[in-house]
């Protein structure tokens, strides 16, 4: 499934920094997304937009994950030749990320039911 | 336990007007506050003033003052706002004129100066946070300095007893947060204190995006009423709990949703939010709904200031030409990619010289490039040409380009449209708090 069906997201940019958050409409799916949406992940979508790193920060008490893209923005907001300079259209762009349709249980618990198995 | 409530009458330099002016009537506030200047806002606000000395302020005071003034003065409202720019004190002159057109004799209104260090910075040894390179090394390309100011000023000014406090460039958040300190008797160590108006302010400072705007997704996020959003109220206590609510029947929403996107918009480490009288710490953030469109937000805290603060440089960094032009139907996109090729090869034919050249699609992939792009044929393409270069002479060279493709490029090309601006930059420095020595001088109407 994509993200977009767990989580809505919103753009900021600094500079050439643009964040991106990531949050779960429904708390209980956070964890799915502490799982699936790494700062890698992250890094792969973007590959030939974002040219520095990409660090994950992680907010339980909202269910929502912060993601800061370093050089995402074309040299920066106030330069870029980019149609989108401020880069407000990324978060819609992360969106479109892929995500196993399975939740994920926690370590320790039952195994995840077969695949084609009664939902949950 | 004592309350502040405060509006967010903009959330930025060209907002819509009349959200403010329903928040004065309406908003039950005791602050209306004006967030208008963006990172690059003051330099060009600074090459207006050097044209013209009582230039330099935000092109929509007047228009904001004329319709919030009265009904404030009636309400006993006091506004803040970083209208001034790069020219407070003509902004402060500007509103005492029109208070007095309006008739209301008495009206104090403070400018806030000091954030102006351009000198200090141009004499100085210090280092540009983006590149490492020397600030020295910009030379005269260099056309402001404005240090993020605390909110210290603000509060005497409010202390003075202004209704109207106009600064230069101040950090966002310290425009609500000079309020509450001013209401509670804040301490300025009162660390955790000033970290829970930080974030008031920061969920405050961009008005309509905590209230449904900047969040509207069809069948997903809907939001009712975008065309008459209403912009928020932020009420605090003495403890610094903020609840997020806007005025009934305004159009938009505040919901758990629209919070938490603002709460984290512009935010990096989201456990140090680095301001100028605090280091916020948002991480620990709880939010909860309190009734209908009303969320409460509690947890944040705060650690001692760094004893720096960010100064915004702006630069003459380099000038960009840009053309667009539309193809439609079958083949559009073929046609488009040879508009494209055509005027590349055009621009090398003729020796434009650009340091920097991108040719997009638009309506393809413009925005996040071919990868993300899917691969189905749309029915209209528009081809964009931008190109930065050295002179502005060479930047209207590459629109030319795109617009002889009228009658020299592919079939059926239409609505082309060209432009060559100068580019102003923004970098940044880091310098101890004392080189900005903030001013507040008060005006009666």
């Amino acid at each position: 499934m994509k993200l977009s069906a767990l989580a809505h997201s919103r753009t900021g940019d600094k500079g050439n920094t643009s964040n991106i958050s990531v949050i779960a409409y429904d708390p209980a799916d956070y964890p799915r997304l502490a799982a699936h949406v790494t700062a890698e992940r992250v890094r792969a979508h973007f590959a030939g937009i974002v040219t520095g790193a990409v660090t994950r920060y992680e907010l339980p008490a909202l269910g929502a994950l912060n993601f800061v893209l370093g050089g995402a923005l074309g040299g920066g907001v106030t330069r870029s030749l980019a149609l989108d300079a401020h880069g407000k259209g990324l978060s819609s762009a992360l969106l479109d990320l892929e995500i196993p349709d399975d939740p994920v249980l926690p370590q320790g618990d039952a195994r995840p039911p077969a695949p084609g198995g009664p939902a949950t | 336990m004592r309350t502040v409530r405060m509006g967010a009458g903009a959330g930025y330099a060209g907002d819509r007007i009349e959200p403010a002016v329903e928040l004065a009537e309406k908003g039950e506030i005791d602050y209306l506050v004006f967030e208008c200047l963006a990172e690059r806002t003051i330099a060009l606000a600074q090459q207006a003033r050097l044209r013209d000395p009582g230039a330099g302020y935000d092109p929509l005071l007047e228009a904001r003052m004329r319709a919030v003034l009265e009904p404030c003065r009636r309400r006993g409202i006091r506004i803040v706002t970083n209208m001034g720019a790069a020219n407070p004190g003509a902004a402060a002159e500007r509103t005492r004129a029109v208070a007095r057109d309006l008739g209301l004799a008495g009206l104090k209104v403070a400018a806030v100066t000091g954030d102006d260090v351009l000198d200090a910075v141009k004499a100085g040894e210090w280092r540009v946070e983006e590149t490492g390179g020397a600030v020295r090394d910009l030379g005269n390309r260099i056309i402001s300095a404005n240090a993020y100011l605390g909110a210290g000023p603000i509060v005497r000014a409010l202390a003075e007893g202004a209704d109207v406090v106009i600064t230069g460039r101040v950090g966002d958040p310290a425009l609500f947060l000079a309020p509450l300190v001013h209401a509670f008797g804040w301490a300025m160590d009162d660390w955790d204190a000033l970290g829970r108006g930080t974030l008031a302010g920061h969920l405050l400072e961009c008005a309509g995006q905590v209230t449904g705007g900047y969040f509207a997704d069809p069948g997903r996020k809907d939001v009712a009423g975008l065309a008459r959003l209403g912009f928020p109220v932020g009420i605090v206590d003495e403890a610094g709990t903020v609840e997020i609510t806007k005025v009934p029947g305004s159009g938009g929403a505040v919901t758990l949703a629209t919070c938490k996107e603002q709460l984290l918009y512009e935010v990096h480490d989201p456990a140090r939010y680095f301001q100028p009288d605090v280091v916020a710490d948002f991480s620990a953030v709880r939010m909860e709904e309190a009734g209908p469109d009303r969320v409460r937000a509690t947890g944040a805290r705060g650690a001692p200031a760094t004893g720096l603060l960010k100064v915004s440089v702006g630069i003459i960094d380099s000038y960009i030409g840009e053309g667009q032009i539309s193809y439609a139907g079958p083949g559009a996109v073929a046609r488009g990619r040879l508009a494209l090729e055509i005027v590349r090869e055009r621009l090398a034919l003729t020796g434009v010289a650009t340091r920097e050249l991108r040719l997009d699609l638009i309506g393809v992939d413009a925005l996040h490039g071919e990868r993300l792009a899917a691969g189905r044929e749309p029915y209209e393409v528009r081809a964009r040409v931008a190109g930065r270069t050295d002179s502005l002479a060479e930047a209207v060279r590459i629109g030319n380009e795109v617009e002889t493709l009228y009658t020299n490029g592919p079939a059926g090309g239409g609505g082309a449209w060209k432009s060559a601006r100068e580019v102003v930059g923004v970098v940044s420095v880091l310098v101890p708090a004392d080189l900005a020595r903030p001013r507040v001088t008060i005006l009666e109407a």
